[in-house]
């Protein structure tokens, strides 16, 4: 299959490869593929530290299910990975109409480059804004948790094994209000405060003999160890000194930092490469409609985008296994 | 017309790689959600079953990507082996060392130089 297609009106000249050149592609292209095998390095080295750091704390890494099992109008539902498999789909799916519209060029077929270049860019759009909802829950978190002393996580489960919210556990909410420019001193800005203070939730805990604790720490069959009833209100009572809710950078209700601090830098790295990916296909795409690459006899602006989009699909790939399977 | 019929090739390959993508996708989203315990009690190199099925259809869909999608196998042998043997060779050298020290790290802190729970 003839796959490169050389003609830039550079033939010959530098930009073109030069006189005879020994990799047969064009400076563009080449330059492409150099590019990207620097930026996988990049995520690579991502992947890695992210697996130097799992395996540093073995014992006690989030469970991926447990934190990641939304999904879009099913509230409550336990739904694992189901939302993530969709977003796989999504942008495996958009890399196909990429690799049509490539092919199309290749035919020069200006309308079928089009169609399959706006699929493309949809495709692209649509993860994005997948990937922002799935920040946003995870951020939001559901059932919050506290942390104790050393910084561990504290989750309450009921005596049936599921999982407890602190709404559900807290009588009432003591927490005072937060301060604005209006009601504090105008040049602070209060933090954010959580809906419950530590004392509601201890009070709410010691009130209901039903719920146990669950710290991070897994047990042989790799599930969060559960305390006895006693242990627990030893453990929440003498340890815990704030309540969690969602995730930022310093602290998250799933179990360690760390495991927020790569969520956010790894999916937000790669999301930054999808939007980058839709904002040069855009580009390419209204070239392509402003009949640039027709006059040009070549379509090759629409394989070398076309390879970049590829690889922030191969990446997610990678993502998808590392971070939400294994 | 023969660059016709081989077009109809390239859009039957195109969908059909689709297709083998798909299904790894889906064996790896419902092994996930299964965790079958076979595979995740019993081990090869210190890795669970289950972990060696995923990074092996990882790398199954990476390549059917890259050489497909991508177009690598059109390419030049110069061109493919200076792409694809860098990130090869050097993100096996950089998992070996980190995941090793990672692993290593985990052993001391288990060792009881460190608290576990305060």
């Amino acid at each position: 299959m003839e796959a490169t297609v050389v003609k830039t009106g550079t033939e010959g000249k530098t930009w073109g490869g030069g006189e005879n050149p020994p990799l047969k592609a064009s400076y563009g292209k080449m330059m492409m593929w150099f590019f990207i095998l620097s930026d996988a390095l990049t995520f690579s080295a991502f992947l890695a530290a992210y697996g130097f750091s799992r395996y540093k704390f073995v014992d006690s890494w989030p469970i991926a299910d447990e934190v990641f099992n939304h999904f879009p109008f099913l509230h409550g539902v336990d739904a694992p990975m189901y939302y993530v498999a969709l977003m796989t789909f999504i942008l495996i799916f958009s890399s196909v109409t990429m690799v049509l519209a490539v092919d199309a060029g290749h035919q020069l077929k200006k309308g079928k480059v089009v169609f399959y270049m706006a699929l493309t860019l949809l495709g692209g759009i649509v993860f994005l804004g997948s990937q922002a909802w799935e920040w946003k829950n995870f951020i939001q978190g559901t059932y919050g948790a506290v942390e104790t002393k050393g910084g561990r996580i504290l989750q309450f489960l009921d005596t049936d094994g599921k999982r407890v919210a602190l709404s559900d556990i807290a009588l009432e909410s003591t927490q005072r209000e937060a301060l604005d420019g209006s009601t504090g001193i105008w040049f602070v800005k209060d933090k954010t405060l959580p809906t419950y203070t530590i004392e509601d939730i201890k009070a709410g805990f010691a009130a209901n003999d039903n719920y146990l604790i669950r710290i991070q720490k897994l047990d042989d069959t790799g599930h969060p160890t559960v305390l006895s009833r006693e242990e627990s209100i030893a453990r929440l009572n003498s340890d815990a000194v704030r309540v969690v809710e969602g995730a930022n950078l310093h602290r998250n209700e799933y179990g360690h930092p760390l495991f927020g601090n790569y969520f956010f830098f790894i999916t937000g790295f790669h999301g930054f490469h999808v939007l980058m990916g839709v904002m040069i296909n855009l580009i390419i795409f209204l070239n392509v409609l402003l009949g640039t690459y027709d006059r040009r006899g070549s379509y090759e602006m629409v394989e070398k985008s076309g390879l970049y989009w590829h690889f922030v699909d191969l990446v997610w790939v990678f993502v998808f296994t590392f971070f939400y399977l294994v | 017309m023969a660059h016709d019929a081989s077009h109809g090739n390239t859009v039957k390959r195109i969908w059909f790689v689709f297709a083998l993508l798909s299904i790894a996708t889906i064996i790896e989203v419902v092994l996930g959600i299964i965790k079958p315990q076979v595979m995740v009690d019993n081990k090869f190199l210190a890795m669970s079953l289950l972990n060696w099925t995923f990074i092996i259809l990882t790398i199954y869909k990476a390549y059917y990507i890259t050489w497909t999608f991508m177009h690598m196998e059109g390419e030049t042998k110069g061109l493919r082996r200076s792409v694809v043997w860098t990130t090869v060779f050097l993100v096996s050298y950089l998992c070996f060392i980190l995941l090793i020290e990672g692993d290593y790290i985990h052993e001391v802190l288990k060792g009881g130089f460190i608290k576990y729970n305060f």
